[in-house]
């Protein structure tokens, strides 16, 4: 069970304010609470099921047909791995393995300290530079696995987590 | 604001003027531009646009030199570029720490920084001109025309270029006159289809009713593909006034932008598009006078693939799963909100200005008897030149990989390139000299889909690129039916057993089978097309197929479970570096000693590698093969 603040139930019936002119608001409303809260628990559905008149039951099924809108918090960073084809040709799943291996969780997984997210993207068209990885929107061109540790420092630098 | 057809008419002569004026210096001036694209942005280019602004203020040149971004010049394997007008030199892969350089020796002494220019890679020779480079050559710019010359947030520089020019012509023509003309030019969709789009438009014109849609699909999901990207991030108002013209020739009032979330940059200039048009008195109501109203809306996708297919991503728009619809009815006759809709490309409705503008004739001359105009290409994969190319239709495979590609790197063999994204299919050598258009590339088994061409060389197996796309497939399949649910997850499972060393003859004919009960019996183009992956490479690669299951090999090592890592023992000079890179300790010395070398060799024991292939990549002797 999530436990939803008064604060927080109101904030979300204000992001579902935003869309009252809106015909078909339920997408827009579902990604503004997917981007301010990094996820969209049940207990969230039934606020804006309450707001908006939709039922859980649909609600529900749109926030698990699309792969953005999760259940489960995110990690701080989220790492894609771009999986399309033109990086997938030069490598990007030895990328993305080691990635795998490295943090210790599979793609779509978080790791339990809540720091990275293992994401395996669809193409972020930066074909240019395959294979692309893409961290909270900072795209790293030309990756290799040999880079990967380098990039996991980075990020573990800036969080303390090592010297 | 713009009132009416004079006050635009105005407004378009100086802002071409001043175009004009930027780009030969007639204005006094020099211009810098740099690449603003998706590519070149995660290559810095927005540090280095800064840092030129800031050298440009420091020297004191603020009177004489401009600076912008622009969008995407197509070549982004040679990104971030460069340009300076009006002598036209373009500079390429420039780092920040050039920025100074280029200022000091170009900017102030008038002399071309020589190291950051483009080498042909046949003659060695260096070249200043964008035009001169092979790359641009054979390349007919429409949809693309703008990208690289105007700053696509700024609406004059649009203006400049001929913005709403096209629709001014229409707003002049009856709706059929328009349809008329679009069918002339013989505009087909650009989105995968190939459905004549003139077609479409009349379809939706005949639906009776007031309220009526255009939709904009720029929900780009084919891996490969990122023209629909470019376009938006090159030139948005041509989309916007490619949508505003369809909605004039169906009578529809409103427009729905759909595009991916992948694509934040390409959202952001829309989205200031808009402003800006809005703010012209472009969009909105009694648009030039003439008592045209019109306006747009953008939505966002969410990272499903099968909304790129019409009727899922109108389900989309309206707050639903994107799941397909049955069709009939079309979205022609009941699209969103059950009201006559019309659901075009990005490209599609980016080359609609044009059309109208320059009248169908500028239009037909490029392209085949049926595949009319130009289309872009998303070049990937092993090619050297990795870009985006406008071409004429009818551009030879040859030309399209060795011309304006410029070839497989590394000197290895071109395998196949694969057309269409995961509905497509691979070609193979024999096809080099096919014309690429709509119907062609159907008849040999792949697809034109929405532009991505990845070529594959000698080093990709064809079985596990196959396998590749049917995880794609399976994993983007919405689960409404049953063939493309189930069949999708059988062939893969098949697909992934071969890949694993652990499939059978029998399998290659169960995969033909399934592959044609998914093609007839699937609801929409995602399932219709899923199987073409397969059916295409076991046409053309079957012996790669056979090999994996009768001699337990993959030709090309890329399999895991088929292949081995190998030292070579005549090479190894012993040094124990792949020892110090293997993660399972699989490495270790032997006592045997080459002739000439000084220490013992190192083996690697197959029963513990894990061929995460750290080992290859750390050895400086390439003394370690894949078997």
């Amino acid at each position: 069970m999530v436990h939803i603040s008064e604060a927080g139930a109101k904030k979300i019936n204000e992001i579902c304010d935003r869309y009252t002119n809106e015909r078909t608001p339920l997408m827009m409303i579902l990604s503004d609470i997917q981007t301010e809260y990094g996820y969209i628990p049940l207990e969230v559905q039934e606020i804006v099921s309450q707001r908006t008149g939709i039922s859980v039951a649909e609600i529900f099924g749109v926030v698990t047909f699309y792969s953005f809108f999760s259940l489960k918090p995110k990690g701080k960073y989220v790492i894609g791995c771009c999986l399309g084809t033109a990086c997938y040709v030069k490598g990007a799943q030895r990328v993305i393995d080691k990635f795998s291996d490295m943090l210790g969780i599979k793609p779509g997984e978080t790791t339990s300290d809540g720091m990275f997210t293992l994401d395996a993207l669809r193409c972020i068209g930066a074909c240019g530079i395959a294979p692309a990885v893409s961290i909270n929107g900072k795209v790293y061109p030309k990756m290799t696995p040999e880079k990967v540790p380098e990039v996991i420092r980075e990020y573990a630098l800036k969080e303390g987590l090592a010297q | 604001m713009i009132r009416n057809f004079e006050e635009l008419n105005a407004q378009s002569c100086t802002c071409t003027e001043a175009l004009k004026a930027k780009l030969d210096g007639s204005n006094g001036k020099r211009a810098v531009v740099l690449c603003g694209g998706t590519g070149c942005l995660s290559s810095n280019s927005a540090d280095i646009l800064h840092r030129f602004e800031q050298l440009i203020e420091e020297k004191g040149l603020s009177d004489k030199v401009t600076v912008n971004q622009v969008g995407c010049f197509g070549y982004c394997s040679q990104g971030p570029f460069v340009k300076i007008y009006p002598e036209d030199t373009l500079y390429r892969m420039v780092r920040i720490e050039d920025v100074d350089e280029i200022v000091e020796s170009d900017l102030l002494g008038g002399k071309i920084v020589e190291r950051l220019l483009y080498v042909d890679p046949a003659t060695g020779e260096k070249v200043v001109k964008q035009d001169e480079i092979n790359f641009y050559k054979k390349q007919h710019r429409i949809a693309l025309a703008a990208s690289g010359i105007i700053n696509p947030e700024n609406f004059e520089e649009a203006l400049g270029f001929g913005a709403f020019k096209g629709l001014q012509k229409a707003l002049t023509m009856t709706p059929q006159e328009v349809i008329d003309e679009i069918l002339a030019s013989g505009l087909r969709g650009r989105g995968g289809g190939g459905f004549p789009t003139g077609k479409k438009w009349q379809f939706a014109h005949n639906s009776p009713g007031d309220e009526k849609y255009v939709v904009c699909n720029g929900d780009e999901g084919d891996p490969g593909a990122f023209m629909d990207r470019s376009i938006f991030e090159g030139n948005p108002l041509a989309v916007i006034e490619g949508m505003m013209i369809a909605g004039y020739a169906i009578g529809a009032h409103e427009g729905y932008f759909y595009i991916r979330a992948e694509y934040p940059v390409a959202v952001e200039r829309l989205k200031i598009a808009i402003a800006q048009a809005k703010e012209a008195g472009m969009l909105g109501k009694n648009i030039l006078d003439t008592g045209f109203d019109f306006d747009v809306h953008i939505r966002l996708g969410a990272g499903a693939f099968v909304c790129g297919e019409e009727t899922a991503l109108l389900n989309s728009i309206e707050g639903k799963r994107g799941q397909p619809r049955p069709r009939p009815p079309f979205p022609a006759v009941k699209g969103l909100w059950q009201k006559p809709t019309i659901v075009n490309n990005v490209e599609t409705l980016a080359s609609v200005p044009y059309i109208l503008r320059e009248g169908a004739g500028a239009f037909n001359k490029y392209g085949t008897e049926k595949s009319k105009g130009t289309k872009v290409f998303a070049l990937g994969g092993k090619i050297n030149n990795v870009g985006l190319v406008e071409i004429p239709m009818g551009t030879t495979l040859r030309e399209l990989i060795y011309d304006i590609g410029g070839g497989i790197p590394g000197g290895k063999k071109f395998k196949a390139i694969q057309t269409g994204g995961p509905s497509g299919g691979c070609l193979t050598e024999e096809f080099l000299d096919e014309p690429i258009d709509f119907d062609t590339l159907v008849s040999k088994g792949s697809m034109m889909g929405s532009g991505g061409a990845i070529v594959m060389d000698e080093d990709n197996c064809m079985v596990d690129v196959a396998r590749f796309y049917l995880d794609f497939i399976c994993d983007e399949s919405c689960g409404k039916c049953t063939p493309c649910r189930i069949g999708t997850k059988r062939m893969l499972e098949i697909l992934t057993r071969i890949t694993e060393g652990n499939g059978t003859m029998h399998d290659l004919d169960e995969l033909e089978e399934l592959a044609g009960i998914v093609k007839t019996n699937s609801l929409c183009a995602l399932g219709q097309t899923s199987a073409n992956p397969v059916v295409s490479t076991l046409k053309h690669f079957r012996e790669e197929y056979i090999s994996h299951i009768v001699d337990r090999n993959c030709p090309a090592k890329v399999c895991k479970n088929l292949m081995q890592y190998h030292i070579v023992r005549t090479k190894c000079v012993g040094c124990g570096m792949c020892a110090k890179q293997c993660p399972a300790g699989a490495i270790f010395r032997t006592d045997y000693i080459a002739p000439g070398k000084k220490l013992p060799a190192m083996e690697i024991d197959a029963s513990k590698c894990v061929k995460c292939g750290a080992c290859q990549a750390g050895c400086k002797f390439h003394a370690i093969e894949k078997v």
